[in-house]
């Protein structure tokens, strides 16, 4: 037998600690993993999608053991939740509600990101598998959206498993598959009901595991994008750092505390909140014969769907190609790598080409996958040479307010009925979308940069 | 490693037998092809149940007593069938959208091809009648009748009557065809089909009449 492990405590907890890394492991990521003394009001929003986390997944649990995935049921076994199953109302606004919170807490958690560049070297592995869980929890919203077999649930699941049906050759085929039958059916509402409440919750879980860990490793960011473990006591604790417990552990429980008064007062008094969390097709049983005169997805998902409405076939030939050219010639004429400006080059001919090959639909598809996908991009495409916007040049906050304001105008003509102005905006929109990530490696240089300090600032109260 | 160890002889790792290795080599090729293998059932999984092919079977529908102007849904396959009965003032509209409409003779198709008998410029066996699947090229999306012509919300200002997709904003003609630069690049399917007698139509099958 190996010889006996030393460990500090005694009694039980001693007993375990030899057989489990049970206080190594709350040291290592509670009471002795250092976070910035200067957090302020946006790193609430990485606890509190944490918590909305877990209030999804007990809340899951006790409408799975009332609900019916069965197409001639689903629809019934919701009401029944609603109205029959005592307290049953509150579980299901409590989800349905979450699945919006889930959204804002983690846009808002992005957007942190965003202002102080946490997804900047050595956190690029963070900012990556934190774009997997936002994935990941888009497809936790289309699934479950389904369930409810409401028409808005039927028809924004038609819509969505069709956008498959874009793609050259395999499109009509594959979305076969996915669907299991040659229309959305009690078939296709099975297999969400298992992505919904088995596949992806794992996934999502292993991806929160891998964001925390790789976290862990390399340390918090902070608003100054000063790395605290760059100056250490002489116990080897970074001097601008404090123990993530109890300090961080009491702090947020104030911010948990103000936002559950604002999930409750949803919730028992706004829980459709004006059809923009619960649709109101959604209250008519899905009639496979009739979509509703208006359909539109959830809030959460109308920028992109602004971003797929707006490519049309005269979008691409007539705004997104020269668009695509004069970004081209910004390439070419920058410093950039050969190598870069030969790829740049292949992809827009072969776009180019493809605008007037393929449908404009493919493309749709197309830039609403990218305008998703284009986040992972962002530790690659920030070229400033300091992290956060305090020492950015004041015009880079106008940049990152109109990005903003962009993704806030697609999302509300997303959620419109379809006009020629909406359409109009929305594709003004898209290019601007793009034009903010496609252009950051040139604008992030730009401008007067101020001195980052060396410690972080931090006015104790 | 390999090259390492034959270079560096350690004795804690001789260098591997030959055999061992082809052994080794082997069990990981043979594990890796029966995991790949044991993939193809689950995926299969995923294709549309013999249940599900079964029910394509055609349908049959009454069309005596519809109204001119009239539009009536039939389920199919899944999806809805359109019959309408077109007034002559419907019919005339068609004239006007020619030159509006992406593909007026229908030559591109979504599902089904256009049926021979319905290659003319009302995509119909009998003028009256208009037979479509409601289903959008699009996105699948089932477009609304706007029958109503003039200018009305979300159509243009010289509307003549036709069907306004409700997702994307496609818009047809009286005949089912779609309006240029619209999401939707196809016009309506025309599903197969033949009058059983002037009352009774069936969809589905066009065995002749």
């Amino acid at each position: 037998m190996a010889a006996e492990k030393k460990v500090e405590a005694t009694g039980l907890l001693g007993w375990v600690d030899q057989r489990f890394p049970l206080m190594s492991t709350w040291k290592a990521h509670l009471s002795e993993y250092y976070a910035p003394k200067n957090m302020n009001f946006w790193y609430f929003f990485g606890s509190l999608a944490m918590l909305v986390l877990v209030l999804q997944i007990v809340t899951g649990i006790f409408l799975v053991m009332h609900y019916k995935p069965d197409a001639s049921k689903a629809f019934e076994s919701v009401e029944y939740i609603m109205r029959d199953v005592p307290w049953g109302w509150l579980v299901r606004y409590m989800h349905s509600t979450g699945a919006s919170a889930f959204f804002i807490v983690v846009y808002l958690h992005m957007f942190r990101g965003l202002l102080y560049g946490s997804y900047r070297k050595p956190r690029e592995l963070i900012w990556i598998f934190g774009c997997l869980i936002f994935l990941c929890l888009m497809a936790e919203a289309f699934f479950g959206y389904l369930l409810p077999w409401g028409q808005m649930s039927y028809w924004g699941a038609q819509v969505i498993v069709n956008l498959f049906s874009a793609i050259p050759f395999i499109g009509p085929d594959l979305s076969v598959w996915i669907r299991g039958d040659y229309v959305v059916g009690d078939a296709t509402l099975n297999r969400f009901f298992a992505f919904h409440v088995i596949a992806v919750p794992l996934v999502l879980l292993g991806l929160v595991v891998a964001h925390l860990l790789a976290l862990h490793e390399v340390g918090s960011n902070n608003p100054d994008g000063v790395e605290i473990k760059d100056r250490k006591d002489a116990q080897g604790r970074p001097l601008d750092g404090i123990p993530f417990h109890p300090y961080y552990t009491v702090h947020d429980i104030m911010g948990v505390g103000v936002f559950l008064i604002v999930f409750s007062a949803v919730m028992f008094f706004a829980p459709e909140l004006g059809g923009y969390f619960l649709e109101y097709n959604n209250f008519i049983p899905a009639d496979p014969l009739r979509t509703p005169l208006h359909i539109a997805p959830v809030w959460y998902f109308t920028p992109y769907y602004s971003i797929l409405r707006a490519t049309t076939e005269e979008f691409l030939k007539w705004q997104l190609l020269p668009f695509l050219l004069i970004y081209l010639a910004i390439v070419w004429m920058s410093s950039a790598k050969q190598l870069s400006k030969v790829i740049a080059l292949l992809a827009v001919g072969a776009m180019a080409v493809g605008f007037f090959v393929l449908d404009a639909k493919f493309w749709g598809v197309v830039a609403m996958g990218a305008s998703v996908l284009i986040f992972f991009a962002l530790p690659w495409i920030d070229n400033s040479p300091v992290k956060s916007i305090r020492y950015r040049p004041g015009w880079h906050r106008w940049v990152l307010g109109l990005f903003v304001v962009v993704f806030v105008v697609l999302g509300y003509f997303g959620v419109q009925a379809p006009s020629p102005f909406g359409e109009r905006m929305s594709q003004i929109c898209t290019l601007l979308y793009f034009a903010f990530f496609l252009l950051m490696p040139w604008w992030s240089a730009m401008g007067e940069f101020k001195r980052v300090p060396d410690r972080v600032t931090f006015a104790p109260h | 490693m390999a090259d390492q160890s034959s270079t560096l002889p350690n004795p804690a790792s001789p260098p591997m037998e030959s055999s061992r290795r082809t052994a080794l080599v082997v069990t990981s090729v043979v594990g890796a092809a029966g995991a790949a293998a044991v993939v193809v059932p689950f995926v299969s999984t995923f294709q549309p149940s013999e249940r599900a092919k079964a029910a394509g079977a055609p349908v049959e529908a009454d069309i005596g007593g519809m109204l001119p102007g009239e539009l009536r849904r039939v389920e199919w396959r899944g999806n809805p069938v359109w019959i309408v009965r077109r007034t002559p003032e419907m019919l005339a509209s068609l004239k006007k959208t020619d030159d509006k409409v992406l593909d007026p003779k229908s030559t591109k198709y979504y599902q089904f091809p256009l049926p021979p008998y319905a290659a003319n410029e009302d995509r119909s066996i009998k003028p009256e009648y208009l037979v479509v699947v409601g289903i959008c090229p699009h996105l699948g999306c089932s477009p609304s009748d706007k029958f109503q012509p003039g200018a009305q919300p979300s159509l243009p200002d010289d509307w003549a009557g036709g069907f306004l997709c409700p997702c994307h904003g496609s818009t047809f003609d009286m005949a089912g065809r779609v309006f240029k630069n619209k999401p939707a690049n196809a016009n309506l399917d025309v599903p197969p089909h033949a009058y059983l007698s002037d009352t009774r139509l069936l969809i589905g099958e066009d065995k002749k009449a």
